[in-house]
């Protein structure tokens, strides 16, 4: 399986906190509650599922997520 | 503005005949089962019209409803409900009111007290709270799950995080009846309840300034807005009544709408208890397939939207809830799939108006499903009984009479 990166476009991102809730490990959010992607965006091996279900559940479509 | 008293009193609505031309959504066949008009109307066009509420557009799909919500350029939050008159804005209520650039620095304030980690430390008081409220009816065998249960979550919650007695709940459910619903065509309901409410937040201010504590009253009393000045006595008081108007009967409705389904969906119940993990994602379905509420905006010039001229003028009915229905943005929309994979509903809004109370509306409806299925596993809807909704802007069971324990 290859290398999935993700990152939160911060124009975008609306602190729904929907990625923080179902991928815990990838996501934190700051004092406001916005996202960001946890370290530099790199998915451990075995979380691949989790960053798909948090980029699929983005009400403001702001996750993205790359195959490297 | 009326003249008189008596004249801001205006006529019953004429029922509605053609939905497609002359919507309304305080219709009560509206009120009673919006689902098919939504599908009537999005079948028609992604941007409707209405003559009433003097001049109303609505968006029908997903696509429409976020163009709007996205779009602050033509679109104004000034008014936020769609009403029978457009009186002279008075009482705002920051930053639910507010369009950039002022809507950020107002929003920024409210939004630390509400991050999820936030939530944690109420979680314990709300499951308190809820476990109070069973343990009044348990023995019965039958509620009224609206009157006695979900009503009084939200509003002592809120309370709570006030730091304001939480008995003066009943104080704050009559406010929100006379603005929400009874000032879609009252305008001295409306004006009575801001008034009286004012009122009171006025002397949880003054007391505040005296002997501050940690409540969140307190808080927004040490903020400091844009330019670092403390805020404003009137903008602590608009984002009060945002939070007590916004907060409680929204939730109150989520939660009663999930009751509602679980009563009559024994295989969904079922599945809860033995799964309760599940509970998050079966909230997310639930806030989609029986959104809450529904938003206004206030056309400042004119724009297209999904291709529909709209003029300047007209009120929109921004529901999000009928977005959430939109077959074309989710797979099954009419099925109540408690399970859904992608669920990217609009519940909470789109854009820089996304629901400051999101995080606790959703811990508030999770700890009360968890709640009532940990202690009232089995429960119907009374057949005796009616279940009826709210009308207007916040869509949700008003009396839900359901059987338990010896009766389920």
């Amino acid at each position: 399986m290859s290398k999935l990166r993700i990152r939160v476009d911060q124009d975008k991102c609306q602190g729904h906190a929907r990625c923080k809730s179902l991928a815990p490990e990838l996501f934190e959010l700051d004092e406001y509650g916005n996202a960001h992607e946890v370290g530099d965006g790199t998915v451990p091996a075995g979380l691949e599922d989790k960053a798909w279900l948090a980029q699929t559940n983005c009400p403001e479509i702001a996750i993205e997520v790359t195959e490297e | 503005m009326s003249d008189s008293p008596s004249a801001s009193f205006l006529p019953e609505h004429p029922p509605v005949t053609d939905w497609v031309h002359d919507f309304d959504h305080t219709d009560p066949v509206w009120t009673d089962d919006p689902f098919p008009i939504w599908e009537t109307l999005r079948a028609a066009s992604p941007v409707v019209h209405t003559e009433r509420f003097l001049g109303c557009y609505m968006p029908t799909t997903y696509q429409a409803v976020k163009e709007i919500a996205y779009d602050t350029e033509h679109f104004s939050s000034r008014r936020v409900i769609v009403r029978d008159v457009r009186p002279e804005i008075s009482a705002r209520a920051p930053p639910i009111t507010s369009d950039p650039p002022e809507h950020k620095p107002a929003k920024q304030v409210l939004l630390p007290p509400f991050t999820p980690d936030a939530m944690k430390r109420l979680e314990p008081r709300v499951r308190a709270i809820c476990n109070e409220l069973i343990d009044e009816f348990i023995a019965d065998g039958h509620c009224d799950a609206a009157a006695r249960y979900t009503k009084h979550i939200p509003v002592r919650a809120i309370a709570h995080m006030l730091g304001i007695p939480e008995k003066d709940g009943d104080l704050f459910i009559k406010w929100i009846h006379q603005i929400l619903e009874l000032g879609i065509k009252d305008e001295n309901e409306m004006m009575s309840g801001v008034r009286e409410m004012t009122g009171y937040f006025m002397a949880h201010l003054e007391q505040r300034k005296l002997a501050p504590s940690d409540d969140l009253i307190s808080q927004l009393l040490r903020a400091k807005g844009p330019g670092g000045q403390p805020l404003t006595d009137e903008h602590v008081l608009g984002s009060l009544r945002l939070l007590l108007i916004a907060g409680i009967d929204t939730t109150w409705s989520a939660i009663g709408s999930s009751l509602w389904h679980l009563a009559r969906t024994p295989a969904d119940r079922e599945r809860l208890i033995a799964e309760p993990a599940l509970i998050p994602t079966a909230i997310e379905e639930f806030l989609r397939a029986y959104s809450p509420v529904t938003m206004a905006r206030e056309v400042m010039k004119e724009t297209t939207i999904s291709g529909c001229p709209v003029k300047a003028g007209n009120m929109v009915l921004l529901s999000f809830p009928a977005a959430n229905r939109d077959p074309a943005m989710f797979p099954d929309a009419d099925k109540v799939v408690i399970d859904r994979k992608e669920n990217r509903h609009a519940a909470f809004g789109l854009g820089i108006h996304r629901c400051v109370g999101s995080n606790l509306a959703r811990m508030e409806m999770q700890v009360a499903i968890e709640e009532w299925l940990k202690r009232i596993p089995d429960f119907r809807l009374d057949p005796a009984g009616k279940v009826t909704w709210s009308e207007g802007t916040v869509r949700g069971p008003r009396q839900l009479p359901v059987l338990f324990g010896k009766n389920a």
